[in-house]
């Protein structure tokens, strides 16, 4: 799943995006709300938030585990640069 | 925030500085009876915040009671300066063989206040001391430690005030002094403060006005006085375009964007940082720029915010173009401003590059700003150009731009 704003755009894999305990864990992690879980435990982007992104890492850092790297923070003003 | 006469001689007769017997009222009918009580006499005055009374009509003087009545009534349907009056004072008719000043106010330069005295009262005391600069004495004290004897008798007798005048007006100096620094005041004034026939004084009209920031602290006081929350006593109603900036900071509690100011330029501002907000201003205005606004942004507000706020600006009619300047700033991100307003920009159907006159704001998070400055063309500066330089140039492009 991808959702895009004018500045960011955040980028989940599909299978990272069902599972409960990843979308709890971003959930819990975005200081600006970003991420949110759907009633069913899955994840969604909130769209409204992704530009308010300060770039922060925190999400990244939830998932490092995961040898996926299942999320991605896109710089849209950067010609698309990954946060790394 | 500024008193009501009958609240400031409230406050002074508190602190234990002598008034007339007074009364303050809303009713015509209880002007008569608060003249009966004084037997004789009386003056009626309007309760307004703002200048010219006695021109206006705001003050008028009864021998009688029923006058007084009368007086009143005409009084309180009498608008002055477009504010309505609060209510009317009516005082007893003092025979005064002289008005004296007496006033505190606060030094922004010295960080003081500052006692002013003078012999010569009932006036303007800018007045005084423009014609008789002899007759007007004043002296910084320290906010911490109390006005001595001292220091008091220094400054009322430099104006050649003596004997039982100077020993009776050393107190009233001193209680003024301490009632101006425990309220938090930045301006307490007696004028005129009369001498009667047997030689005391009496304070006969007052001026009063308390730090607006300070006034959490003096809730009681002003619970006590009748003042409410919801009173900004401002010189004027706030516009619907302050109101609208009010909100807008209000959105969310993350920084500031807010503390709007209207006026009637074309230069919209979105401008803050430590003092850098006024310091900009003054700059523009230098330059023969036409502010639309004054605001604060800083604290590191939300995108949502700074948008909201460049959105207000940049909607109010007669501005052609947003200037975004604050000093260097370590508290506010730079990319989250620049994301802001360049965000108004766009979903309000504008090229950021054009609207933008100019985006000056140096510090945390710099590199990653001007990545999105120059990703929508607009033009930035970083902190090798001066505040100053940045308002001139902003008052450049509004100067060359199609009105």
């Amino acid at each position: 799943m991808r959702a895009d704003a004018t500045f960011i755009a955040v980028e989940v894999d599909d299978a990272a995006a069902a599972d409960p305990e990843l979308a709890r864990r971003l959930t819990e992690a975005c200081p600006v709300d970003i991420f949110a879980q759907t009633g069913d435990g899955g994840l969604d982007i909130v769209e409204l938030n992704l530009d308010e992104c300060v770039l922060c890492r925190l999400c990244l850092d939830a998932v490092e585990s995961d040898p996926t790297h299942p999320v991605k923070v896109i710089k849209l003003y950067d010609d698309g640069a990954i946060l790394a | 925030m500024r008193f009501f006469e009958y609240e400031a001689r409230e406050i002074i007769k508190r602190a234990g500085i002598p008034v007339t017997d007074y009364g303050f009222t809303t009713d015509a009918a209880e002007a008569r009876e608060i003249a009966q009580r004084i037997g004789g006499p009386t003056v009626i005055k309007s309760q307004v915040l703002t200048g010219g009374r006695m021109k206006a009509g705001g003050v008028k003087f009864a021998d009688t009671p029923e006058e007084a009545e009368a007086h009143a009534r005409d009084i309180l349907a009498l608008e002055i300066n477009g504010h309505a009056p609060r209510g009317v004072l009516v005082d007893p008719r003092a025979e005064v063989e002289q008005e004296y000043y007496a006033g505190v106010v606060w030094d922004g330069t010295r960080k003081q206040p500052v006692m002013i005295f003078s012999p010569v009262g009932g006036i303007d005391i800018e007045q005084v001391a423009e014609e008789q600069p002899d007759k007007v004495g004043r002296r910084h004290f320290s906010n911490i430690l109390p006005l001595s004897d001292f220091q008091a008798k220094e400054v009322v007798a430099s104006t050649g005030v003596t004997g039982a005048a100077l020993n009776r007006l050393v107190p009233i100096v001193k209680r003024l002094a301490s009632l101006f620094v425990e309220n938090d005041m930045i301006l307490a004034e007696i004028n005129p403060l009369g001498r009667l026939a047997d030689g005391s004084f009496v304070a006969l009209d007052a001026h009063m006005d308390i730090e607006n920031e300070a006034r959490g602290r003096h809730s009681r006081l002003l619970a006590e006085l009748g003042v409410g929350e919801e009173e900004t006593r401002q010189a004027r109603e706030a516009t619907p375009f302050e109101l609208a900036g009010e909100q807008v900071d209000a959105m969310d509690h993350r920084g500031v964007a807010g503390n709007v100011t209207e006026f009637d330029g074309n230069l919209g501002l979105v401008i803050g940082a430590g003092g850098g907000s006024l310091t900009l201003f003054d700059a523009v205005r230098a330059h023969g720029g036409k502010p639309a606004n004054y605001c604060e942004i800083g604290g590191n507000p939300s995108v949502a915010k700074a948008c909201g706020l460049a959105k207000l600006v940049l909607q109010k009619p007669g501005v052609e173009r947003i200037a975004v300047m604050m000093s260097i700033v370590s508290n506010t991100r730079v990319d989250i401003v620049a994301r802001g307003v360049i965000k108004a920009c766009l979903e309000l159907g504008y090229d950021p590059a054009e609207k933008i006159a100019i985006f000056r704001i140096p510090g945390a998070w710099e590199e990653e700003g001007f990545k999105i400055l120059e990703r929508y063309g607009v033009d930035y500066a970083d902190r090798s150009v001066s505040l100053n330089e940045a308002a001139r140039r902003a008052v450049e492009k509004i100067e060359g731009a199609p009105v």
